[in-house]
Parts: structure tokens; C-alpha cells; sequence
């Protein structure tokens, strides 16, 4: 019996030695002669990698001397896979990276500049959404997005209809009137449903910074993003607004439902503000009947944040690779795989004549968001999770434990501003 | 003259055998284990950042950062919230499980499986299940029940004082059955002729208990205490899990210092402090083992 | 007596009662996975709809089976390399004496005190200049020994009486033998449990086979379901079909070798 079973257990080993040998041959494919492959790397999002997969096909039918082959990963993983990758000095050739990594990505020389007659300076800036700017360093554009993404309101129209409302709020004061009306309560006074939902974990973080800090009356940082300001009475006053929500006014709280965007599908949440990168998902929900429209303004002024994924090219990507590579960037940023893009994606297009025209414009669903492209600001960011955890530990000290609102606001500035100083010391 | 083994034939030989069998093992753990702890050890005193190709030596500014790091001493104490509540509990558990499932004639089968099931169930969905209990009333369970009874509703994950016992409950109802396995194993490897013989002298469950399982289940214990603690230390999937999006509970409440870590390296992009949180992570675990190890030694 | 025929009778139903509750979260898991829409988000165990289009759509639109495969390949590669290599040496620190044991045996355990999170970075090295990347090697090759089943194997040996190993050189075998035709067969159960707990280790790990592979066809289960974590939202519906799935094999696995540990040995006509 003991002989069987190590007999087996060798065996296993033996055998299992050899899988280098057949496992490793599934990556072998017979290389064909002036057949240049590149890899392109994002994010999986079923959509994007269907449509990513077609749009291959075509470019590969358009230069069949190139070869593209796509991996996608985990969404909240992404970053780190990347940047596991990173001292290996091998990976992909095309990159798709979210905007806000970006400053750390060229600084530590992962990606290139793009040099191509395509990617000039002046070429980008006469054709894409100014905020694109936020991938240029020291007069290069290192990456460029086939879509943005602006935020907006969502709302249930249904739950708004029951509550005598016909349209969403336009200005904050309503949003927060309408909010309170929405909201139910058991007997107990707990939760039934929100009217108006704030998760600084995920999108509302962005509203108090470029939104309501603006609103206030105060940017949140300087010019050159070296400084931050909203440690002043605006940003005080944008944070408490933010906080009363939950505190007074009682329009929703943290963890409901787990979040806010989990209550909207669920159909629990009257009103939230998400990304358009939500409308795909919300879509596909057959009992929500929900509408977009743009974040409400104070005092007549209006304010959104805009971010985006963009396409880089790796710096160890040289010779025909490169030249490759630079033809797949001009195709993936051009104005019809754009359209392609909105119709299957629902991600604006980051062509700013493209976005503007009048059909898109005027889209029930994705004209808030173009619109709010037109005064949207792209934070820089050199430590996104960190920013964001400073805001998001501000409202919970506030909130949680009752701290003032000054002092709470003021030691997350303080923290911000030691991310940014330690960006710029090395 | 010192008291050296006297080295016979048979002992040298012995000798040869043992360093031959553990040779593989050990080239092993050297290229897989150590070489890369010293990779990370000497990060340590660099300020690498993972994307860059160069690694700047900065001696021990990471250190010297680290005693002044407020959000290390929260994540290190949650560590030692986790192993003091976390470990003891668990083992006791397991421990009574073992025991009365042993001793259960019909179905002892079932049991095991019943109090398996958690410990092989992915956790990401643990987490899941359990996030939704903890839900605010009227939706999560726990409080629906608590309210039942006249207690107020509690905020559980979402508290700064609670988050953490809610994450040690899920961790230590996933995990129970691993105990139960051990001591188990080590049940079963006591001859019942001692129990035999304890029944014809007269002796009360309790005292066969005391005098017979506990000190033969000495070698399980010992293996559950050390490697429990290892772990527990090193916590870091289950509160990723249970608090996803804030990531360690609001405001590092429930945030373990292998998170901490991870966050670092990964998130900020700052190998080099990370890797000296790991180091000081490493010689607390490697103390504290090594106290386990010569405190339970003594009564041999 | 009276005592301990009450205790037994009120055991199982204690256990019973205490096992519902065990068994509650897992039961949930079963219940969404078998929704759709909204009721998702409903907490009942009950399901108006049930629907099995989850799981069509998790083996049909998704790399899920081949997942799967990975999952059990990996799983059982370093499976069966713990059991030859953790007891061989945690016989070897329990039986035999040698030169510096007692370093050796702390320098293995230190071995599980550095958290894997810091070591991929270096194994991607390894992997990536050895050519292991979107390999069946590279996702195993970290987890192929461990000081954790070392320790647990040094324990169980450690409890058996050195006659019996002493009775088998008197008899002329040579140690490997000793290990294998004595030693091996008296800690079954150890090497069951260790079976169990490699193998869930391993099927539930994360991290390293993300780092390790790139093409969607090498992701082990718990990568491709992470795929499931959208941008916006997660598909919890299709996380705990594929969760419930993939309890199946480590049930299997689990029930093979938990019999090894009811059965154990009786060590009979041993002087203890």
C-alpha cells in the first residue's frame, strides 16, 4: 500500500515535471516571416475587451504585417499587476492606463513619449478635450484616450415619479429638498431608501473636491497642482455641506446596501452621481428606469470632474514593434473607433468635434455628460488612493466621530499635501 | 569535559541520511524563500518605487520614518487585536468541536463536513454573506435581531471601534474547521486502551479529559499556537474581503499591517518603506515564535 | 452515568443547531447564484425565479472550465510535492539528530513570516527571466514546499515511539525505507489534513497566479472570477455561482481524504 502510494506521488511529481515543456508550448505558435506582434494591455470590462477584439481584427486586416494580441485583467487589480510587471522590463507594448497614474508611470520612465507626426502637441490639442492635458509632460503627450468620462447625476425615475417629482434637481439646494423627501425610513427610523447618496469611497470624493470646493468659491489646488488649497473657509464649507447630507439633513448614509450605486440597481436610491462608465452596467439592470442629468450647480455655477484611460507605449518598445505600435495608438485614438466606442461602450468620445455634435450632445443619456465635459476639471493626481483616502478618513472623522469640520479638513490637507511634497522630492 | 553525543557509526550514519533528505528542501527555501526576504530586506533601505529602473540608497530613513508613522502603530496594534482575541477563540472552537464530534457516534461524518464547509468556501463570497449580515436594520440580520431584543441597532463594519471584532467573527467561523482537523487528526492518534484503561479505574469524563486527551493533544496544540499566531499576524485576505472598497474599515480601524503593507507597495508605489514594514513585521513574528517555541519546550 | 448519557444525547443536537448556523452563509451563497435582476440584492433564501442562467453563462461565456482545470492541475502538482517533500522533512527534524537541527528547523519556519505579498516581486524576476510566465511551473513553483506542513509533519512524527524506527534498522532496512514503509503509515491522518489544507490553500490562492499569468487561459478560478469585479459594479450573481462551483472539488477532495482521519490508527500492543 505505502509503495502504491508513493509510486503515485512520484509519479505525480515525474509527470507534472514535464508540464514546463507542454504547458510552455502553448504559447508557441509557428512565427510567421514580417509578422510584427505587439501586446496590448486593459483593463477587463466585458465590453471593451468584445469590442477590443474586433477592433483588432479589423487592424489586423488593414496591416497584415502586424500582429496585436490583447490580455485583459481584474479590474481592482490592475494596477498591480502592472506594476508587477514593471521590473521585469518585459510586458506589453500598448498600455492602457487610467490618467491619474500617470505622473508616476513617466517620471519613473515606463512609458515613452509619443513622437509620431500624429501625436503632436499641436495636432492632440487641436483635436481632443482639453483635459487630455493631463497626459502631457514636459511638452510631450505620453498617452492619449480613445474615451472620457465626466460624472453626473443619476436618478430613478419611477422613485421620483412616486414622489410627486417629474424631474431631477438642478440646482443643490433642490437636490437636497428633493433628497430629504425621497428618503424612507422604517419604524425604527433606519434606512428603507435614500434619496440621495454620497460614497466618498467611490465617485463622491471627486464631487467635493472639483465640484463643491469650486462651487464654494475655492479651487482645490493651486495652478501647477503643487499646493493645496481647499484648507480655507470654501473647502470648510464644501465638507460640511457634504457631511450634513448624513448628519442633518438625513438624505442617505455610508454602507447602505453596501454602497450607493449597489442601493441604485437595487432600486433602493433615488439619486447619485456616478461616471458614465456606469451606464452600461445600469442598462443591462431591466427594472431600473433611471435618467441622467447634469450635477447640480450653486449659485448658477457648475463644475464636474473628468477623468480618463489612456493608451501609452511602453518605453522597452523599440524598432518595428515601435513603429507597429505608434500605427495601433493612431488607430485606437481615431474619431471612428471613437463612435464605435460610444455606441458599444457608452464612453464619450475624447474627439471633442465628436462630442459636441449635435446628436450626442443632445443624448438623453450621454449629453449630461458631454456637457459637463465642457466645464470639467481632471484632478492631478500622484497618489490617487491616498488622496482619496485623505478625503474619505475627513468626512469619516467628521461623521463618525464627530470632529469639527475645520480641523478634520485641515489634517487632510495637510496629508494631501505630504503626498504631493513627496512626489516632488525625489 | 563537555557532554558532546558520541558519534558512533550508526549515529553518523544516521547523520547522512537526514542532511540527504532534507537537501532538496533546503536549496529550495533558499532560492525561493530566502534570496528574495534578502531582495526585501535590502529594499528596505532604498526608496524604490517598483516602475523605476534605479533604487536610490537612503540608509534608514524608512526606519526612521516608521517610529513616527502614525498609521503603523494603528495597523500594528489591530495585528495584535486580531492574534490576542483571534487565536485563543479559534482554537477553543475547533478544540470543542474536535472533541464532541469525536465523541458522537451516528453522524460524526456529517459534522465534520457541516463544520468543514466554511473553511472551504471561497472568501470572496464569506465575505459577501457576512458583509450583508452586518448590514444596517432593517436589511442586515444581526441587527434585525438585535433590535428584536431591545438592544439599538449597531453599526458593525462600519464603526471604528467594532469593525475589527466583525472581521475577526467571519475569519474565525471561516477558519474553524481547520482546528477542528488538527485536533482531529491528533484525536485519533491517541490509543484508546488509556481511555479504556481510565473507565475500568473508575475515572470521570472530565478527568479523562484532563489527564489523558489535553496532554497527549500537546504536539497539536503546540503546532496550532505557533503557526496560529504566524497567521493571525499576517492577516490580510479576510479584511481585504470584508471591507473592499475603504480598504482596512473607516479610518484604519480594522486595517491589519500586512494590508498596510500591501497598500504601500502597491498602491503608493513605495517599496522601499513597505519593505521595512515587512522587516519589522518579520522580527515581531520571528520573536514571538521563538518565545512560543522555548516556553513550550520547558516541560519536556 | 446518568451524567454522561444526557451529555451524549443533547451533543448532536447542539451540533445540529450550531451546524444550521455553520451552514447558512454557504446555503445563501447557493441561493443567489441561483437569482437574477434585483433579487440579487433581496436577502432571502428564497427564490421566486430560480434559473440556472448563471452557470450557463459561467461555462459558456467565460474561460471558467479551463479555469477550473488550472486550478485542479495546480492544486494537485503542489499537493502531492508537500506530502513527499514536508514529510520527508518533518520526519527527518522529529527522527533523526544532526548538526544544526535546530537552526535549520527555525530558519523553516521563519520561512512562512515574510508575507507572499512581498515575495512576487522577486519570483516574477525568477519567472520572467526563466520564461515561467503563463506557465503551469510558474503559478506552482513558490508553493511546492512550505514550512507550515514541515512543522506539521515534525508534530505527528514526534508523537511515535523511536523503538518502532529502531526495530526497523535492527531489521536491516535502510532509512529511506523507514520513512516510507514505517513512519508514513502511522500519520495518515496528519497527511490527510495536510492534503485537505495544501489543496484549499492552494484552489483559494489569489495573488501570485494573477502576477504569474497573462493570457485569460492561465488564470486559476480565483483570478478569472475576480474578472467578475467590474469597474462600476460587481456581478455577485456570477462570483457566487462560480464560488458554489467551485466548493465541488474541494468537497470531493475533502470527503477522499477525511475518512483517513475518522479511521486513524490504533496503535495497539505498543509500549507507550
Amino acid at each position: 500500500m505505502n509503495k502504491k502510494f508513493f509510486a503515485i506521488i512520484l509519479g505525480c511529481l515525474l509527470i507534472f515535471n514535464l508540464t514546463p515543456i507542454f504547458a510552455g508550448g502553448e504559447k508557441e505558435e509557428v512565427k510567421e516571416e514580417g509578422v510584427t506582434e505587439i501586446v496590448y494591455w486593459q483593463y477587463f470590462y466585458e465590453t471593451k475587451k468584445n469590442l477590443m477584439d474586433d477592433l483588432i481584427g479589423e487592424f489586423e486586416a488593414a496591416n497584415p504585417t502586424i500582429k496585436v494580441t490583447q490580455q485583459t485583467f481584474p479590474y481592482a487589480d490592475y494596477n498591480t499587476k502592472v506594476a508587477a510587471s514593471v521590473p521585469s522590463g518585459k510586458g506589453p507594448n500598448v498600455i492602457n492606463l487610467y490618467y491619474g497614474w500617470l505622473p508616476k508611470y513617466v517620471t519613473s520612465g515606463y512609458l515613452q513619449p509619443l513622437t509620431g507626426a500624429d501625436f503632436t502637441p499641436a495636432k492632440v490639442e487641436s483635436e481632443f478635450f482639453p483635459l487630455v492635458k493631463a497626459a502631457k509632460f514636459d511638452g510631450s503627450y505620453y498617452a492619449l484616450p480613445t474615451a472620457v468620462r465626466s460624472l453626473a447625476l443619476f436618478y430613478n425615475k419611477d422613485l421620483l415619479a412616486e414622489g410627486g417629482y417629474s424631474a431631477p434637481p438642478k440646482t443643490w439646494e433642490e437636490a437636497v429638498e428633493m433628497g430629504k423627501d425621497l428618503a424612507e425610513f422604517d419604524k425604527n427610523g433606519n434606512f428603507l431608501q435614500i434619496g440621495f447618496g454620497v460614497n466618498l469611497d467611490n465617485q463622491f470624493h471627486h464631487v467635493i473636491r472639483e465640484v463643491l470646493n469650486r462651487q464654494m468659491g475655492t479651487a482645490p489646488y493651486n495652478e501647477d497642482s503643487t499646493q493645496v488649497l481647499y484648507n480655507n473657509q470654501a473647502g470648510y464649507d464644501a465638507m460640511k455641506f457634504v457631511s450634513d447630507l448624513e448628519l442633518v439633513e438625513k438624505t442617505g448614509r455610508q454602507a447602505f446596501m453596501e454602497d450607493d450605486r449597489t442601493a441604485f440597481k437595487a432600486g433602493t436610491c433615488a439619486m447619485f452621481v456616478s461616471g458614465s462608465f456606469a451606464l452600461g452596467t445600469l442598462d443591462k439592470v431591466e427594472e431600473l428606469n433611471y435618467g441622467t442629468a447634469e450635477l447640480p450647480s450653486m449659485d448658477g455655477m457648475q463644475s464636474n470632474f473628468a477623468s480618463f484611460w489612456a493608451n501609452g507605449i511602453t518605453s522597452f518598445t523599440e524598432g518595428k514593434e515601435l513603429v507597429a505600435s505608434e500605427k495601433f495608438l493612431q488607430f485606437l485614438t481615431s474619431a471612428d473607433v471613437m463612435e464605435r466606442w460610444l455606441a458599444e461602450i457608452g464612453e464619450l468620445p475624447a474627439n471633442m468635434e465628436l462630442g459636441q455634435a449635435e446628436k450626442i450632445a443632445n443624448d438623453p443619456k450621454f449629453g449630461p455628460f458631454i456637457r459637463g465635459l465642457e466645464y470639467a476639471h481632471a484632478t492631478v493626481f500622484y497618489d490617487e488612493s491616498a488622496q482619496k483616502s485623505a478625503m474619505f478618513d475627513a468626512y469619516n472623522r467628521i461623521v463618525l466621530q464627530g470632529m469639527d469640520v475645520k480641523e478634520s479638513v485641515d489634517i487632510a490637507a495637510k496629508e494631501e499635501q505630504a503626498v504631493i511634497d513627496k512626489y516632488f522630492d525625489k | 569535559m563537555k557532554n558532546k553525543i558520541k558519534k558512533g557509526t550508526l549515529a553518523r550514519e544516521k547523520e547522512k541520511w537526514a542532511y540527504l533528505f532534507i537537501s532538496v528542501p533546503v536549496v529550495f527555501y533558499l532560492l525561493v524563500r530566502f534570496l528574495p526576504t534578502f531582495y526585501a530586506f535590502y529594499l528596505s533601505f532604498t526608496d524604490w518605487d517598483i516602475i523605476s529602473a534605479s533604487a536610490n540608497w537612503i540608509g534608514l530613513d524608512n526606519y526612521k520614518r516608521l517610529f513616527t508613522d502614525k498609521i503603523f502603530y494603528i495597523t500594528l496594534s489591530n495585528t495584535f487585536y486580531y492574534v490576542l482575541y483571534g487565536l485563543p477563540i479559534s482554537i477553543l472552537v475547533g478544540f470543542l468541536l474536535a472533541y464532541n464530534i469525536d465523541k458522537v457516534k451516528i453522524g460524526s461524518g456529517l459534522f465534520k463536513t457541516i463544520y468543514f464547509m466554511p473553511y472551504i468556501t471561497s472568501m470572496v463570497a464569506v465575505a459577501w454573506v457576512w458583509r450583508w449580515l452586518f448590514q444596517p436594520a432593517p436589511i442586515g440580520i444581526f441587527n434585525n435581531i438585535l433590535i428584536s431584543m431591545g438592544i439599538p441597532m449597531q453599526e458593525f463594519l462600519n464603526s471604528v471601534e467594532q469593525s475589527k471584532g466583525c472581521i475577526l467573527a467571519a475569519t474565525i467561523w471561516s477558519g474553524v474547521g481547520f482546528q477542528m482537523i488538527i485536533f482531529m487528526a491528533g484525536l485519533k492518534g491517541i490509543s484508546k486502551q488509556y481511555y479504556e484503561a481510565a473507565e475500568i479505574d473508575g475515572a470521570s469524563a472530565f478527568n479523562a479529559l484532563r489527564y489523558i486527551t489535553l496532554p497527549l493533544l500537546r504536539n497539536s496544540f503546540i503546532f496550532l499556537l505557533i503557526t496560529g499566531t504566524i497567521r493571525f499576524l499576517r492577516i490580510f485576505t479576510q479584511v481585504v474581503n470584508m471591507t473592499r472598497s475603504s480598504g482596512g474599515g473607516p479610518l484604519n480601524s480594522a486595517k491589519p499591517l500586512v494590508l498596510y503593507i500591501y497598500d504601500t507597495a502597491f498602491r503608493s508605489f513605495d517599496m522601499g518603506y513597505a519593505s521595512a514594514l515587512t522587516v519589522i513585521l518579520f522580527i515581531i513574528i520571528l520573536l514571538i515564535t521563538l518565545i512560543q517555541m522555548r516556553v513550550t519546550r520547558n516541560e519536556r | 452515568m446518568k451524567d454522561r448519557t444526557l451529555t451524549n444525547k443533547i451533543r448532536p443536537i447542539l451540533l445540529f443547531i450550531f451546524g444550521l448556523l455553520m451552514l447558512f452563509p454557504f446555503v445563501w451563497m447557493l441561493s443567489t447564484s441561483i437569482k437574477q435582476g434585483r433579487e440579487v440584492y433581496s436577502l432571502s433564501l428564497w427564490v421566486s425565479n430560480p434559473s440556472l442562467d448563471n452557470y450557463t453563462r459561467l461555462f459558456t461565456n467565460s474561460y471558467f472550465p479551463r479555469w477550473f482545470i488550472n486550478s485542479f492541475i495546480a492544486g494537485t502538482i503542489v499537493t502531492c510535492s508537500i506530502l513527499f517533500f514536508d514529510s520527508l522533512m518533518g520526519y527527518t527534524f522529529a527522527k533523526h539528530n544532526f548538526r544544526g537541527k535546530k537552526l535549520i528547523f527555525i530558519l523553516v519556519l521563519s520561512t512562512m513570516m515574510i508575507p507572499t505579498e512581498m515575495l512576487i516581486i522577486p519570483w516574477y524576476l525568477i519567472s520572467s527571466k526563466a520564461g515561467w510566465v503563463d506557465t503551469y511551473w510558474g503559478i506552482v513553483f513558490p508553493g511546492l514546499m512550505t514550512g507550515f506542513g514541515t512543522f506539521l509533519m515534525r508534530q505527528f512524527f514526534d508523537t511515535l515511539p523511536d523503538d518502532l524506527f529502531d526495530a526497523g534498522r535492527i531489521d536491516g532496512m535502510n532509512e529511506f525505507s523507514i520513512w516510507v514503509q514505517i513512519g508514513m503509515p502511522l500519520v495518515k491522518a496528519a497527511l490527510s489534513a495536510l492534503a485537505i489544507f495544501s489543496f484549499v490553500g492552494n484552489w483559494n490562492a489569489f495573488l501570485w497566479p494573477l502576477i504569474i499569468s497573462s493570457a485569460t487561459k492561465m488564470y486559476t478560478l480565483p483570478v478569472g472570477l475576480a474578472l467578475f469585479n467590474g469597474e462600476f459594479s460587481t456581478e455577485w450573481e456570477m462570483i457566487m455561482t462560480g464560488a458554489s462551483v467551485a466548493t465541488i472539488p474541494v468537497i470531493i477532495i475533502y470527503i477522499i481524504f477525511q475518512r483517513q482521519i475518522i479511521e486513524g490508527i490504533a496503535l495497539t500492543g505498543v509500549k507507550g
